[in-house]
């Protein structure tokens, strides 16, 4: 590996982070603004025109903020859980492809590293993200944080596998793990209007991912470990100041993480429509990815301000006895019809 | 650099299990077993196994280590006694200890050929090899072991079961 190659793979990470760093700043954004219009109000308007300075103002309050640390807390394991949270949540964006192959210099620039078992590696960081809350709870030593670090894990534990069985369907259609190569299968269209993304033969499969998703990601209506009628704020209670916004960091990684996912698995990633010079050829794909994930965002919220929160039986019978199964009836069906086909 | 990342990981995994032992709070032994596997699924990344390796962490790191949190906080375990060692450990134990670690060394001198050492990512099991092992040549142990788990799994409730 060259010195060139080394510091243009740096930059790229850098920049990377960057993007995705402002990106979740303004997801917060986003959601107080549709929530906002959702509930008739007008949502953050003072900070910039229409409340544009809004995240940057909120950056400045939450830094700047007393750091309370309570006096009968585990000290390694309460400071590493914040932390461990938004490693696992910005981890996953390292084989996140955001465009199609574009080289300078020998280096790609719309991906960190192209991994053979991409779609493995995702679901794994993401396994490890329930750590951070489950530690906060149990690290914090009050009953509210343990009592929703308690609910995370078992809701992720639950979800989690519902979540990757949802997933085997594309696996199956695409015959790869490499998110690249997943994308590329879904090229094209039939009768040159209908795409051939997969949401379209995995329609069984995408609910099963988005819904699991979701509660995987701690959203609505699926948000029991900070449940606040019940458990002041769940498993960060006793975090403040930077230590708090860090766990709302992750969670909006996470809501991100989920929406490439979707993006890339089910809708055709980057691909869409394009035409024009060169310049405008290289640029249009990341416009249509980042469209699809908008989007996929503006479901989330859509859905956080119209349902309201599942009791936790409910939920537990909701991923057990109705999600698990419905993944495994998609994925005997998927490979029925992919084991016709071959003969 | 291979070899740095190899000591890296390989004292990684040694010095988190012998933390797991040392330690008097079981949060901080689990939290030190999920080091152990990570350090493992690095290492066997590293000799190319890529599928091994993210199934290590979504199983053992992942799920196993995650239900183990979860009971040691649904149980509130507190910090365990220091008892005095017994002198039958002493006087037995170290000299056991010696004895099984002297034969494992000796066994994998044997295996291991003199003249060359680990190859890194020379490893020829890719996701697809191993799916077509496990679903061809392997058939039937992969079953019986999927009904073992089953078998367990069903007793565990069998068991766990109020009687009403």
């Amino acid at each position: 590996m060259t010195t060139t190659v080394l510091l243009f793979t740096l930059l790229k990470v850098i920049v990377i982070v960057f993007v995705v760093l402002t990106a979740v700043a303004y997801a917060v954004w986003f959601e107080r603004k549709v929530v906002a219009r959702l509930q008739s109000r007008w949502g953050p308007t003072r900070v910039g025109p229409h409340g544009l300075l809004q995240p940057l103002a909120d950056a400045i309050k939450l830094l700047t903020k007393e750091d309370i640390t309570p006096a009968n807390v585990f000290r390694l394991v309460y400071f590493l859980a914040p932390a461990l949270s938004v490693i696992t949540a910005l981890l996953a964006f390292a084989a996140i492809p955001f465009g199609p192959v574009t080289l300078v210099g020998g280096v790609d620039l719309f991906q960190i590293a192209n991994l053979d078992i991409g779609v493995l590696y995702i679901l794994s960081i993401s396994s490890m993200g329930v750590y951070g809350i489950a530690l906060a709870g149990w690290s914090s030593n009050s009953k509210y944080a343990l009592l929703g670090g308690l609910r995370s894990s078992a809701q992720m534990i639950s979800y989690a596998l519902a979540a990757g069985l949802s997933l085997v369907g594309v696996l199956l259609l695409s015959g790869s793990l490499n998110l690249r190569d997943i994308v590329n299968a879904q090229a094209g269209a039939t009768w040159g209007f209908i795409p051939h993304w997969n949401i379209f033969p995995q329609l069984l499969g995408f609910f099963c991912f988005l819904t699991a998703a979701i509660a995987q990601t701690n959203r609505l209506p699926f948000d029991l470990p900070e449940a606040e009628s019940e458990l002041v704020a769940g498993y960060h209670t006793e975090y403040s100041s930077m230590k708090f916004a860090m766990f709302f960091m992750a969670e909006y990684a996470n809501m991100l993480t989920v929406s490439c996912m979707v993006t890339l698995l089910f809708l055709g990633g980057w691909h869409g429509p394009v035409f024009g010079p060169a310049l405008l050829q290289t640029m249009l794909p990341l416009l249509w990815f980042s469209l699809k994930v908008l989007a996929l965002l503006f479901l989330y919220i859509w859905i956080r301000g119209t349902l309201p929160r599942f009791r936790y039986d409910q939920l537990m019978a909701f991923g057990w006895k109705f999600l698990f199964p419905l993944a495994l009836v998609n994925v005997l069906l998927t490979s029925l019809i992919v084991a016709y086909r071959a003969d | 650099m291979y070899e740095a990342f190899f000591f890296l990981f390989a004292l990684a995994a040694v010095g988190f299990a012998v933390n797991l032992v040392l330690q008097n709070h079981p949060i901080h032994s689990a939290l030190s077993l999920i080091g152990v596997m990570a350090s493992l699924a690095s290492l066997y990344l590293m000799l190319g196994a890529e599928f091994i390796a993210a199934v290590q962490v979504i199983v053992y790191a992942g799920a196993i280590m995650v239900l183990f949190v979860f009971v040691i906080m649904l149980l509130n375990a507190g910090e365990e006694e220091r008892t005095n060692f017994s002198r039958l450990a002493g006087t037995l134990g170290v000299p056991l200890i010696l004895v099984l670690l002297a034969s494992i060394a000796s066994i994998v001198y044997r295996i291991a050929p003199s003249d060359e050492m680990v190859r890194f990512g020379d490893f020829h099991g890719r996701t697809a090899d191993i799916g077509r092992m496990l679903f061809r040549t392997y058939l039937l142990p992969f079953e019986i072991v999927s009904i073992l788990i089953l078998v367990a799994l069903v007793g565990a409730v069998v068991l766990a079961r109020k009687e009403s």
